[in-house]
């Protein structure tokens, strides 16, 4: 394991490594409005991402998936950890530094709409930050705008319309666009399909995969939807209060979920066949607040498994093989 | 010609202020009337009273036909929408957003946005035992009345049907005493505790004297289902319920309606785009495409065997978990504009499986089984494609 001292070394084949990441949100109360608490949004979550992959990030609502995914860009400060990207440790940057290196580093997310400016034609969207970090010659910054929003699937005459004529596809081929313009590495896709219509997901997520093989892109998918992330995943990591509780390739993950709140997790997705008969884990009560997360394993108040160990020690992560950890006493 | 048309449905959104004052004159003069009809001090029996088709059948919606007037236009959200809900089953009704699902729902509730939205055409009928109401006829009154006892709603977002302000207890209080006006306070409390019980809330006495901003979205849910159940009622309209739930909390809830159905013998009318969730809920699906039914049938038909290009397509464009495949199947294009519809089949700008017969007017209904039916010619006789149908699709995919 990593301590904070020793110098921060990457693996070539990895494009992010983020190790021991802590994101906790201060909750204020009384009339002084003094911090009387704290929200572990994310707490100590480490996974790296081979460059030209994709990693999907799972779990239920408020388990923390997004507010990873914005410190791990330092869109908001860590509260603790490193986030490693092609070796630079992008919170040692300055601002200018950090300036720099943020078109490689880009987000989209699950409302196209609220991410788009309603007074700017679309070219102009586009090609704003294009223009700001002046990454092609102004003679040259049209050609390339239409360049890329064909790539994603837009016409030529889109550029002078605004985004309200848009359908919620189009937007987020829009905000894709936008994106890709930036020339970036490594996109933080944040449920950029929940919002869409089954059909319209499948030409979005199409779309992703082909810009991926075409400009060697690195995404980090995050979803609550299982089966939109095992079709485009090469590694899965699912979280559950703010940790990590299981990582690893995508065919280990679905074909052998070993955490109990992964076997849970997935036993509850409906399938579209009339004759599959579910096998439920039905998990009792609700996740319970990460203001106030239970001691030992996080998950122990849920758990069908839980032991006496679990109520007050918290599991190790601990490598399977082939790279797929869990953390669950039931390994240790 | 061909060109004019699809010009001046690219731009149906931008009509001139003058054209669109005329066209608001022209709604107000029809919506004006069908609510004067409507507001009639006492309607005949005969204008609502009627037979269901098939006793067994809780609901019969035939030939519906829901518009809304709207200054751009007149968009026929519901389109000559049939089928029926039999007692004691589900019945599943999936399509894309804005393909009148909702406004099917809303309709049978009579909750439509009036004046603009007006049912025009057709019936629905509700099952009154030894008679039947037709709803869009039906007096305010009696609607009411229907709505209370005899069918509920559940919608997606919890939140919007339970008011912020007062505690769950009142609330759930509320509908119960409005469905049981001999009961007294004590009895309603009583009765209160244990729809809460019933709909899975352990700690129901707690959860009584709390405000819905303390519960989670799962259990807003249970308490709207809680209040839609208050009254036993004979159907059970879902618009969504589990939409925005996650997995884990959607499995709690869809397992919560089954059980209740059973227990209370009810029917249950599920809105929703999850093929997931139709699959293992429903008896009878129903596909509808831009206010429209293109196909329906039991469960096993349609998921077995789906005929309907955009049923077909629709459940490749899902990824499923344990299926590998390299690129999922995308239907191209979008669905044509509401006020502008073509005369041909609505599915023919996106449908990749289009036969000679296509170009001809909107397809009618080919019955394939006593309970599929199809609206495609790859299915009429006269096409006579029928034989390398399911050949060809499987190429597509
Ligand atoms: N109050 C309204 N005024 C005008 N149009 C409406 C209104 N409510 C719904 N519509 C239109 O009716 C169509 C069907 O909507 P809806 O039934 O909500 O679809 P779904 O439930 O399948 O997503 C859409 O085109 C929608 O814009
Ligand atoms: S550590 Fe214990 S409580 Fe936690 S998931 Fe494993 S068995 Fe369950
Ligand atoms: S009628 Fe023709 S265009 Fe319409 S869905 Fe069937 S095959 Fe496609
Ligand atoms: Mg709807």
């Amino acid at each position: 394991m990593k301590t904070a001292s020793e110098p921060l070394k990457q693996n070539e084949d990895n494009i992010l490594e983020v190790s021991h990441l802590k994101k906790y949100f201060p909750i204020k109360g009384g009339v002084f409005s003094n911090v009387v608490g704290q929200v572990k949004a994310v707490d100590d979550v480490s996974f790296s991402i081979k460059r030209g992959t994709t990693m999907g990030l799972v779990g239920e609502s408020g388990c923390g998936k997004s507010t990873a995914g914005r410190t791990l860009l330092r869109l908001i400060d860590k509260t603790d950890g490193n986030v490693l990207f092609n070796g630079t440790d992008i919170y040692a940057l300055s601002k200018k530094e950090m300036r720099t290196l943020r078109p490689k580093m880009q987000i989209i997310f699950q409302d196209p709409y609220s991410s788009l400016s309603p007074r700017l034609p679309i070219g102009e969207i586009i090609g704003e930050a294009v223009r700001e970090h002046k990454l092609v010659p102004k003679d040259e910054l049209d050609d390339y705008i239409t360049k890329i929003m064909a790539s994603c699937g837009l016409q030529t005459y889109h550029k002078d319309r605004y985004p309200h004529e848009f359908s919620g596809g189009q937007r987020q081929r829009i905000c894709i666009a936008r994106a890709l313009a930036l020339n970036p590495e490594f996109i933080v896709c944040d449920e950029p399909v929940s919002a869409l219509d089954v059909s319209i997901q499948a030409q979005i997520i199409n779309l992703l995969k082909d810009l991926q093989e075409e400009y060697g892109l690195t995404y980090l998918f995050i979803s609550h939807d299982l089966s939109v992330v095992e079709h485009i995943s090469d590694t899965v990591g699912v979280m559950y209060l703010g940790n990590i509780v299981e990582i690893g390739a995508t065919e280990d993950i679905f074909a052998n979920p070993l955490h109990p709140y992964t076997k849970a997790l997935f036993s509850a997705i409906p399938m579209p066949d009339p004759d599959a008969k579910p096998n439920r884990i039905i998990l009792e009560g609700s996740i319970p607040s990460p203001a106030n997360p239970p001691a030992g394993c996080k998950f122990h108040t849920r758990c069908k498994d839980c032991m006496e160990i679990c109520k007050t020690q918290e599991p190790i992560a601990k490598d399977m093989g082939n790279g797929h950890v869990v953390k669950c006493h039931l390994y240790n | 010609m061909n060109f004019l048309k699809k010009e001046r449905t690219k731009d149906a959104n931008y009509i001139s202020a003058k054209e669109s004052r005329a066209i608001s004159k022209e709604n107000k003069k029809i919506t004006d009337e069908i609510e004067k009809k409507r507001k009639r001090k006492h309607i005949p029996e005969e204008e609502y009273v009627t037979k269901m088709k098939n006793p067994d059948n809780v609901v019969e919606f035939d030939n519906v036909h829901t518009y809304f007037f709207t200054d751009i236009g007149t968009v026929k959200s519901v389109d000559g929408v049939s089928f029926e809900v039999p007692q004691g089953k589900t019945v599943g009704i999936v399509g894309e957003s804005g393909c009148g699902k909702s406004v099917t729902s809303l309709s049978l509730m009579q909750l439509v946005q009036r004046p603009q939205g007006q049912t025009v055409e057709g019936e629905i009928r509700f099952n009154m035992g030894d008679h039947a109401v037709n709803v869009v006829n039906a007096p305010m009154d009696m609607m009411q009345k229907l709505r209370g006892n005899q069918m509920s709603m559940i919608f997606q977002e919890p939140m919007t049907s339970l008011n912020p302000v007062f505690r769950i207890g009142m609330q759930v209080d509320e509908v119960i005493a409005l469905h049981n006006p001999q009961m007294s306070k004590e009895e309603v409390k009583k009765r209160t505790i244990e729809m809460l019980q019933m709909v899975g809330i352990a700690n129901s006495e707690g959860v009584y004297k709390m405000y819905p901003h303390e519960l989670s979205g799962g259990m807003r849910q249970r308490i709207c289902i809680a209040m839609g159940l208050a009254c036993s009622p004979k159907l059970i309209i879902a618009d969504e319920p589990t939409t925005a739930l996650d997995v884990t909390i959607q499995a709690q809830i869809l397992d919560l309606l089954r059980g209740l159905k059973n227990k209370i013998n009810s029917s249950i009318m599920l809105i929703t785009h999850d093929l997931g969730v139709i699959a293992e809920m429903a008896d009878y699906v129903v596909v509808m495409y831009a206010g429209r039914v293109v196909e329906k049938g039991t469960v096993q038909e349609i998921f077995k065997s789906p005929k309907h290009p955009y049923t077909v397509g629709l459940m490749a464009s899902k990824p499923v978990v344990g299926k590998d495949i390299d690129r999922l199947y995308s239907i191209p294009g979008k669905v044509p504009n509401p006020v502008n519809m073509p005369d041909y089949c609505y599915f023919r700008d996106r449908c990749e499986m289009c036969v000679e017969a296509c170009k001809g007017k909107y397809p009618e209904q080919t019955v394939l089984s006593p309970t599929h039916v199809v609206n495609c010619y790859r299915y009429s006789e006269s096409s006579g494609s029928n034989g390398n149908d399911k050949k060809e699709m499987k190429e597509v995919q």
